[in-house]
Formats: C-alpha cells, structure tokens, sequence
C-alpha cells in the first residue's frame, strides 16, 4: 500500500509504517487500517513518525488502537522517530509512558 | 510549519469598531481588539466593563449594532449558518460555571462534540475522550456524573469537553474563579500547556491577578465598553493609567454622581438605563 500519507516496508519478521505530512480527521482512518492490517500479518508492527508535520487526536487514537490490538494479539507495537511535534503531543497525554518508542 | 499554523491565520480575532446595545443602553462603545495566532490574551476589568460581553459577540450569539468581527479569518456576520457552524468547529469555549449537562456522564459530556460533528467509531471516540481526560488530570473519571465532581474538577471536566475537536482557538471565562491556590495554579499550568503543545490561541477572561500575570501574553483591560490599554504584562504592571492602577491595586472607581439621575432611579416608576 501505498499513499501520500502512508508507506510500508515489511519484511517476514516485522513491518514498518512510514507516515508523513498532516495526519487529522480527514485521514487519520487511513492510518488506523493501515496498522491493524499491518499487525495482523506482522509479529512487530513499528511506526515512524519523522516526517509527521501535525497529528491530532484521531490520529494519536489511531496509534493507541494499534497498541491496544498489538497487545490483546501478542504482537509488538512501537513508535520510532517522533518528530517534534508528535512529540509534544505525545507528553501532553503521558502516552510516552504507554507506547515503546525508540529513536 | 505545523498544520495549525499553515492554517490559522496571523490574526486568530480582529474587532473593529464594535458597538454594542443592551436594550437602548451602549455596552461595548467602539470597541477595537485584535488576538495573534498562538498568543495567550487575558481581558481584565472591572465587573460591568464588557468583558463577558465582547466574549459572546465574539462567539457570534448576538449580532452588534455596528463593526466587524473577524475569527480564524471568517467575518461571523457576513458568513451562512452552515458555514459558522464549520467555524464553531474550530473554537472551543470553557464557560465559567462548568456548562456541563447534568444528566450526562463526565466521559459523555467529554464525548459530546465528536458524537455530534465526526464521523469516528466508537472506539476511536471512546480513546480520545479518555485522554483528554487525562491531559486534564481526570483520568479514570469518565463513569461519574457531574454532580459527583468538585469545582475544580468541573472546571477540568468543561475543559476537557473545549479541547476534544482540537480547536485552533479556546475560550476561558474565569477559569480558577471560585477554585483554591494550588488548584488554580494547575489550571493556569494546564492552559500555557495547551498553547506550548497544541498550539492554541486563547482568550482568557479572569479577575485573578495572579493567574493573569503567569499566562498572558498580553493583557487587555476594558473599562465602560471600550479596549482601555492592551500591552504585555510588564508594561502594565508599570502603567501609570490611573484606572488601570485601581484595577490592579484592587480599588473601588468612584464615578462623579449625577444627583438628579440618582434620584430618577430611585424615585421613578418606569425607569429604564438609557
């Protein structure tokens, strides 16, 4: 799949989501699909987030759905390279506390 | 540049010229004000000077006697029904006294706007409603009812239902009136988080000195319906303004009386302000 929003690289042990630009209501359920498609035939599914130049709420809840679907399917769900604003976002809720992020 | 700010305009509210009527009495008399994106504005002054006022004219409740009002861009008496409504989308607003409705859940009333202008599941609702409730330091309290809250977290509760469509521009009226130090502190904390982390516009409408000086950008005080001096808070706390120093020394204005309309309002049996 591939998108303006959205790229993978998937591999037999793990997927990774490349998301960029502006993720909001308008298509974040892009991103939401994508990753539980992604955690369906992956064992690790993780998220790069470097390019994000503005993610709201159902963007965020997106992630937290992947997380939610990760851990009741024994998958791995990461974050990695949560650009600044992402970030922030992130803090704001304590959701850095829940997700595994790596740089 | 984020999206919030590629597209929110430099200027979040520009008044110009309004004036306002209750009944045949003038409440704001050429009123000019403008608010820079990301700026937090506090508006002061004393009870009666028009600050609630220009704040529901600003929100479009009332249409003015004369002037324009520009928010996010949008002249909101020039524009259709549908597109305010988009507009409204875009604003959040923290009534003082909470405005929540009482027949609804804390997480419901939280809820409330993505059920009615989204298309999201459920589920999807169910996980944003609960963060903000744990930006707001509510976590956990979504099954509660509000009458089951304490005021400060009434006020945490309204907050978090002004925050949930992730508005480009919020609206505070007296956010820590009412609330102990230490609670109002955390909201004022709470409100400079937002605008660093969402970036947000604000408009805080506040008797509380101490709040007004820790979150303003800068500071406007209205006096008789007009905009008496707008400036950061280091200006106006050297401010040589007389009224403004009454304001911030806490004393009483004493208008001159004028006896025989003293008299008429006492005396007279259908008597009117005019």
């Amino acid at each position: 799949m591939k998108s303006d929003l959205i790229n993978f690289v998937k591999d037999e042990n793990q997927c990774t989501v490349f998301v960029q630009g502006d993720v909001d209501l308008s298509n974040s359920s892009e991103l939401r699909k994508t990753i539980l498609s992604a955690l369906k035939t992956s064992p690790l599914v993780v998220v790069d987030l470097a390019d994000v130049t503005y993610i709201d709420s159902s963007g965020i809840a997106a992630l937290v759905e992947g997380l939610q679907y990760g851990n009741s399917h024994q998958k791995s769900f990461r974050l990695t390279r949560l650009s600044p604003h992402v970030k922030s976002i992130i803090e704001l809720a304590r959701l850095d506390q829940v997700f595994t992020i790596n740089d | 540049m984020s999206k919030q700010n590629r597209t929110t305009p430099e200027k979040v509210i520009e008044v110009t010229d309004l004036v306002t009527h209750y009944g045949t009495r003038k409440i704001l008399d050429g009123m000019n004000f403008a608010v820079d994106r990301g700026e937090i504005r506090v508006i002061m002054g004393g009870s009666g000077s028009g600050k609630s006022t220009l704040l529901w004219y600003i929100l479009g409740l009332y249409k003015p006697t004369s002037g324009q009002i520009k928010v996010l861009g949008e002249d909101i008496n020039q524009i259709s029904f549908n597109e305010h409504l988009k507009l409204k989308q875009n604003i959040g607003v923290s009534f003082q006294s909470g405005a929540l409705f009482s027949s609804m859940t804390v997480g419901d009333n939280v809820a409330f706007p993505l059920r009615e202008f989204t298309d999201l599941d459920e589920n999807t609702i169910r996980i944003i409603t609960r963060m903000k409730l744990e930006v707001v330091n509510l976590g956990g309290f979504h099954k509660l009812m509000p009458s089951q809250l304490s005021g400060g977290m009434i006020k945490r509760a309204a907050l978090a239902r002004a925050i949930v469509m992730d508005p480009k521009l919020l609206f505070f009226d007296e956010p820590s009136a009412g609330l102990d130090p230490v609670v109002a502190s955390e909201i004022d904390d709470l409100i400079l988080s937002l605008r660093d982390n969402m970036g947000m516009s604000m408009i805080v409408v506040t008797h509380e000195l101490e709040s007004a000086f820790k979150i303003a950008d800068r500071i406007t005080f209205l006096d008789q319906g007009k905009n008496l001096l707008t400036a950061s808070v280091d200006e106006v706390k050297q401010s040589k303004n007389k009224r403004i120093m009454d304001l911030l020394q806490r004393r009483s204005r004493h208008d001159k009386l004028d006896p025989d309309e003293y008299l008429r309002r006492l005396t007279q049996e259908n008597y009117t302000l005019s």
